[in-house]
């Protein structure tokens, strides 16, 4: 699930369906939305470093993920397409 | 009949305000990319329905948008800004070194002549160019590898490159100010820098004229006459008759000489504008009273031009990019303030009237005179 900016970018619905080839990690999940929204390229992590931006963050099952390495496993129920994987600007600025 | 396209970027997205030459009916389209900064959009001069934009926000970065229909839509370019070869470091606010990190596109310049040329200044200081109407971006990396790069330091806004001019006259000559390293030249098109501020005398940097370290805010020229530029520096107004060789000081009977942007008449090379914020600190014009300055003389001596702008409780600023000129008959003057207003003068500043007043803070202010 993308932000509505990030949305409205890319001129999509609220959930993304996206297949990733091998593991289901965070790394595999933005590289299938960057491959298949280019425009979304470097507004989710940093074109030059891949660290994620600091003012998004990723959830999935309930749980913030943000600092989980971007190789780890996700969630089965999110590997399998049974519950988002979310990306979150976060709430921030005053 | 001729008309004025006049492109709006401010903190939550761009607008377009139109009109025919006559200068009072305006229409208001937008906001374009609602809730993003859009630091800065402008058209290019070789087809004025392609523009440009900077769109850009501190979750999702940078992006960069092109129209080839005079902003009704628009398709994002590209957004990849890599600083060519070993990065390097700059000076940091408390003097240790700082690796350069790209941050955002304050200003983008179409090429004069290509619609699908145009530069990008970026914070930290850098300039870019593109050949393929913004799709790919190559630094000119010759002005960050310039010898004092390593010195440079970020004034408060951040270490911009903030002014772009392309010499109508001389092929290859390019100048850029960056705040607060100072203002450069390049005669080959970007390959090689000089920098140019002989005559600047800053008192709060450790030596007042070192070779770089000036807070240029802007530069201005006149496009018949390219080799004399006007400076609104940090404080000082400048004037340099040598493509920027040697400065000095023009700001005369000013209330105050801090400000941020200044601009040059379409049609009289020697009457340029300013708006005198009243200090670095209380970035409001003096007295709650805004006041465009205008000066026939090219500098020294200066009219306040109030006619139809608030003189009483006004504590508004106006950004560094946002004032222009049309080039209209009676030359038509813009400007912009942080509380949202965007005011017309159709008669060379002479009087003002809002066009709108109500906008988001404005960041920036250009003008596209249409056929």
């Amino acid at each position: 699930m993308l932000p509505q900016h990030l949305r409205n970018l890319a001129g999509v619905g609220g959930v993304v369906r996206l297949e990733v080839t091998g593991p289901a990690t965070q790394r595999a999940v933005i590289d299938a939305i960057e491959a298949a929204y280019p425009v979304l390229a470097g507004t989710i992590r940093d074109r030059g470093t891949q660290k994620r931006r600091a003012l998004v963050r990723f959830f999935a099952c309930g749980e913030d993920v943000s600092l989980e390495s971007p190789d780890a496993p996700l969630p089965e129920a999110v590997a399998c397409g049974k519950e988002p994987f979310l990306i979150i600007g976060a709430i921030a600025g005053g | 009949m001729s008309g004025v396209r006049v492109l709006v970027g401010t903190r939550k997205g761009a607008f377009i305000l139109s009109s025919d030459g006559a200068r009072k009916a305006w229409k208001v389209d937008g906001p374009h990319f609602g809730g993003w900064e859009i630091y800065h959009l402008k058209g290019s001069p070789a087809e004025p329905n392609r523009l440009y934009a900077s769109q850009s926000s501190g979750w999702f970065g940078q992006l960069i948008q092109r129209s080839s229909d005079g902003g009704r839509t628009w398709e994002a370019a590209g957004n990849d800004f890599k600083y060519d070869g070993t990065t390097g470091t700059h000076q940091w606010y408390d003097g240790t070194a700082h690796p350069w990190e790209f941050k955002r596109v304050w200003h983008l310049e179409p090429s004069l002549t290509d619609p699908d040329a145009v530069y990008a200044g970026a914070e930290d200081a850098a300039l870019f160019r593109s050949a393929d109407a913004g799709s790919t971006w190559t630094e000119l990396s010759g002005l960050r590898g310039h010898g004092t790069g390593k010195s440079w330091m970020p004034g408060a806004g951040g270490m911009c490159l903030h002014t772009i001019l392309l010499d109508p006259v001389i092929p290859g000559r390019i100048f850029i100010a960056i705040s607060a390293a100072g203002a450069f030249r390049s005669d080959d098109g970007g390959g090689t820098w000089k920098a140019i501020n002989r005559g600047l005398r800053s008192e709060h940097i450790p030596d007042p004229t070192a070779e770089v370290g000036h807070c240029v805010h802007r530069i201005a020229m006149h496009r018949s006459r390219p080799k004399v530029l006007f400076m609104q520096k940090h404080w000082d107004i400048m004037r340099s008759d040598d493509a920027g060789d040697s400065w000095r000081e023009v700001s005369g009977n000013l209330p105050s000489d801090f400000g941020f942007p200044i601009e040059v008449h379409a049609h009289e090379p020697e009457t340029i504008y300013v708006v005198p914020i009243k200090s670095d600190s209380e970035h409001y014009p003096p007295d709650g009273r805004l006041r465009v300055y205008r000066s026939r003389q090219g500098g020294n001596e200066w009219e306040a031009l109030s006619k139809g702008l608030p003189q009483k409780d006004c504590f508004v600023n106006v950004l560094r990019d946002a004032m222009a000129v049309d080039s209209l008959d009676t030359c038509g003057v813009y400007f912009g303030t942080t509380g949202g207003q965007v005011y017309a003068s159709a008669d060379a500043g002479d009087s003002w009237t809002p066009i709108v007043r109500d906008l988001p803070a404005v960041l920036s202010v250009e003008v596209q005179t249409l056929p």
